[in-house]
């Protein structure tokens, strides 16, 4: 069942990542782009905040608007949008646009602070460009991951288009939004992930987005991936020897063996069963709140960041969705 | 009682709490403006942001609208059989509202006023330009602290993306009011106001070809119409962004950092730090929260984790065979069981070790980067999510 939905997911050509900050967004993201990669799709990751943080899941140093090979099968690219709409009028108007557009890029910027939708459409009008060129065999990629913005902006983002509709009565943006909307609704082509960790906000952040992306957008949910998920430590008679051996004469017995310390081991044992208990009390809400498909990553004790955590964050999404 | 905070929780009137997303910023905050009331016979006010739903319910603010100060019951403040010696109000910032208020505030005139709430811009804009989340905060802290009602103000931060925007808020606003972005952008309407909107000067005009040509010129004008309104409200703006500015440069206000000691917020804590410093901010404390307990990095007790994995079997077998163990689930037929229960115990140790081992190498290549005052709250069992849990908090603080 779960293998059908890996291959499902992998058929798709855009796959939106988003969730809280903090939970490992990029990283995520980073391991769905390898995992495609890993399965033979030619891979274009775009990272919409420009903070870096998707080029450094790969070890490599900043990106730019131009794709650059960032790990094998897999290309990045940082958004940026007068670079977007440089390349927008030149493909658009025929207009060579030579260096930096100054005073244009700069009006544009500000109308698009103003102006709903406008920048979020040089952003996400730049991704389904590539995916329609990738549909039409005009592109080297096949699959297009998107570190996309955090669960706060996210609807924002992806509603640009048709936002673009309701504000924009005329003009040449307004008659791309149809084959965008066509694009990031279709749910044979589009994902939109949601990352959460099992703690109390970014579950509850995960839950409302659900909802709010049900109610707004026409963008089809793709799985929730829990990160950091801690181990269960012991079953439940497990854990009644547990509680049973930190008191009286079986701790005597323990530390008669092991000397005094062995109570500091218990007690490091209580907190991880505590910190545990907590999280799997926000992840059984989660489960109740959403019938999206979710999807555990374990908790690495070992490394903090880096291409390692990748690797092994790709290991578990593809023993997950059965594709290793 | 007196805590590493003490004497900024005593001498300073604003205290900013910031960090990145996710480390306990608005618990911290709380906790302090908590342990101040308490503490000490002061009117303190905590300015939440966004609060998880139970804390805010904890802090009385439960289905608040607006922005309202509520004052949490004195009752609730102290442990049992403590008085708090002074009162603790707790309000969220309520962004629309404040955005409104403002403009009324500035304004030229109710008409002018009206056009700008009105227009279908304003709370597009409102919502997302120059960090308008970000100024609005410390607009907020400005006319709270204004208005002499309070001994201490608390404030936890927006979640920004990157945590100096906050405090350049305000002087960005000034720039944008008093930049020439606005000024070029409205000039064909302000030469010949909305009829003379075509005319364009040679300055705008290959903008306005493309413009009009993408976008549509009809968006374009609403745009400019709305920013001639706004601009109206210039002097208003620059003058209030200044003073919110030297309310955050004065020695009366200190920003506490808050982070976990995980990579990416460590990395963001240690560059705000820097940037608070390079601009003059004073920089109070640093606060490292949610450590894995000491423990963890002593080799001694590493060594009995160990053992404990290693004799799991003989262990299991001493507990269950000793005369004075009585405990039904520890009999000999849980012996099987016993063992993997020290082996998990063991092993758990190792893996938590091996956390702790990472926070403490981060932690001394902080070395002196740090201020004078750098505080470590350890990992709490359970979530903040009660004032009991502040306390405990503030007991550290």
């Amino acid at each position: 069942m779960i293998g059908q939905l890996g291959s499902e997911l992998l058929a798709r050509r855009l796959h939106f990542v988003t969730g809280k900050g903090g939970v490992g967004k990029s990283t995520v993201a980073a391991a769905l782009a390898l995992l495609a990669a890993s399965q033979g799709k030619r891979v274009l990751a775009v990272e919409f905040d420009a903070k870096g943080d998707l080029a450094s899941a790969f070890e490599h140093g900043p990106v730019g608007f131009d794709p650059t090979p960032v790990a094998p099968g897999v290309h990045a690219l940082s958004m940026d949008t007068e670079a977007s709409l440089r390349e927008y009028l030149r493909l658009n108007l025929k207009i060579p646009v030579f260096g930096r557009i100054g005073p244009v890029a700069k009006t544009f910027d500000f109308l698009a602070s103003a102006a709903p939708g406008i920048k979020e459409i040089l952003t996400v009008g730049k991704v389904c460009w590539e995916v329609r060129e990738s549909i039409a065999g005009r592109s080297d990629w096949d699959v297009v991951v998107v570190d996309a913005t955090a669960t706060g902006h996210i609807v924002g983002e992806l509603d640009a288009p048709r936002a673009i509709q309701e504000l924009v009565q005329v003009g040449m943006i307004r008659s791309q939004t149809d084959w965008m909307v066509e694009i990031l609704s279709d749910p044979a082509i589009t994902a939109l992930h949601v990352v959460t960790t099992p703690e109390e906000m970014p579950v509850r952040e995960t839950i409302d987005l659900v909802g709010r992306v049900r109610e707004q957008l026409d963008v089809p949910l793709g799985i929730v991936v829990v990160n950091r998920v801690l181990p269960e430590l012991f079953t439940r008679a497990e854990e009644a020897q547990f509680e049973a051996l930190r008191s009286g004469a079986p701790l005597s017995v323990l530390q008669r063996a092991l000397g005094p310390r062995a109570i500091d081991v218990l007690d490091a044992a209580e907190l991880a069963v505590n910190l545990r208990r907590v999280r799997a009390g926000h992840l059984a809400e989660l489960r109740d709140e959403i019938d999206l498909p979710l999807v555990y990553v374990p908790y690495l004790f070992g490394r903090g960041s880096g291409l390692r955590i990748v690797r092994r964050v790709e290991t578990a999404l593809a023993e997950e969705l059965a594709l290793a | 009682m007196t805590g590493p905070l003490a004497d900024l929780l005593t001498t300073k009137e604003v205290l900013v709490f910031c960090g990145s997303g996710g480390v306990g910023k608005t618990s911290v905050a709380a906790s302090a403006a908590l342990a101040a009331a308490t503490r000490y016979d002061a009117k303190v006010l905590v300015l939440t942001i966004d609060p998880a739903r139970r804390l805010a319910d904890a802090l009385g603010l439960d289905g608040q609208l607006g922005n309202v100060e509520r004052r949490v019951p004195t009752e609730l403040l102290g442990a049992s059989g403590q008085e708090p010696k002074g009162e603790l109000w707790a309000a969220m910032l309520d962004t629309k509202q404040s955005w409104d208020a403002l403009v009324l505030r500035h304004a030229p005139d109710s008409e002018t006023a009206y056009k700008i709430l009105e227009n279908r811009l304003y709370h597009n804009i409102t919502a997302r330009f120059v960090q308008s989340h970000d100024y609005i905060a410390m607009e907020r802290l400005y006319e709270l602290h204004a208005s002499g009602d309070w001994d201490l103000i608390v404030i936890d931060t927006p979640p920004t993306r990157n945590a100096i925007d906050f405090v350049e808020a305000p002087a960005r606003m000034a720039e944008f009011f008093g930049g020439r972005f606005i000024r070029w952008l409205t000039m064909p309407y302000r030469v010949g106001g909305r009829r003379g909107a075509r005319m364009m000067t040679m300055a705008s005009k290959p903008f306005y070809q493309i413009a009009d040509r993408v976008l549509g010129g009809e968006l374009l004008q609403d745009v400019a119409e709305f920013f001639l309104n706004f601009q109206t409200m210039q002097a208003g703006f620059v003058e209030r962004a200044n003073a919110v500015e030297a309310l955050l440069r004065n020695r009366r206000t200190a920003f506490a950092v808050v982070t976990t000691m995980e990579a990416a917020p460590l990395h963001e804590a240690e560059a705000f730090m820097a940037e608070l410093r390079a601009r003059k901010f004073h920089l109070g404390a640093l606060i490292l929260n949610k450590l894995l307990p000491a423990v963890l990095r002593d080799p001694e007790v590493a060594a009995v984790a160990e053992a404990m994995v290693e004799r799991a079997d003989e262990l299991a077998h001493a507990v269950v065979a000793d005369s004075s163990v009585h405990d039904p689930v520890l009999t000999a037929a849980n012996e099987a069981s016993l063992k993997r229960v020290f082996a998990s115990v063991g092993t758990s140790f190792a893996n938590f070790a091996m956390v702790a081992t990472r926070e403490g190498e981060l932690r001394r290549e902080l070395g002196d980067r740090t201020p004078g005052v750098v505080i470590e709250i350890p990992e709490l069992d359970g979530e903040v999510t009660d004032l009991d849990a502040l306390r405990r908090i503030g007991s550290y603080l």
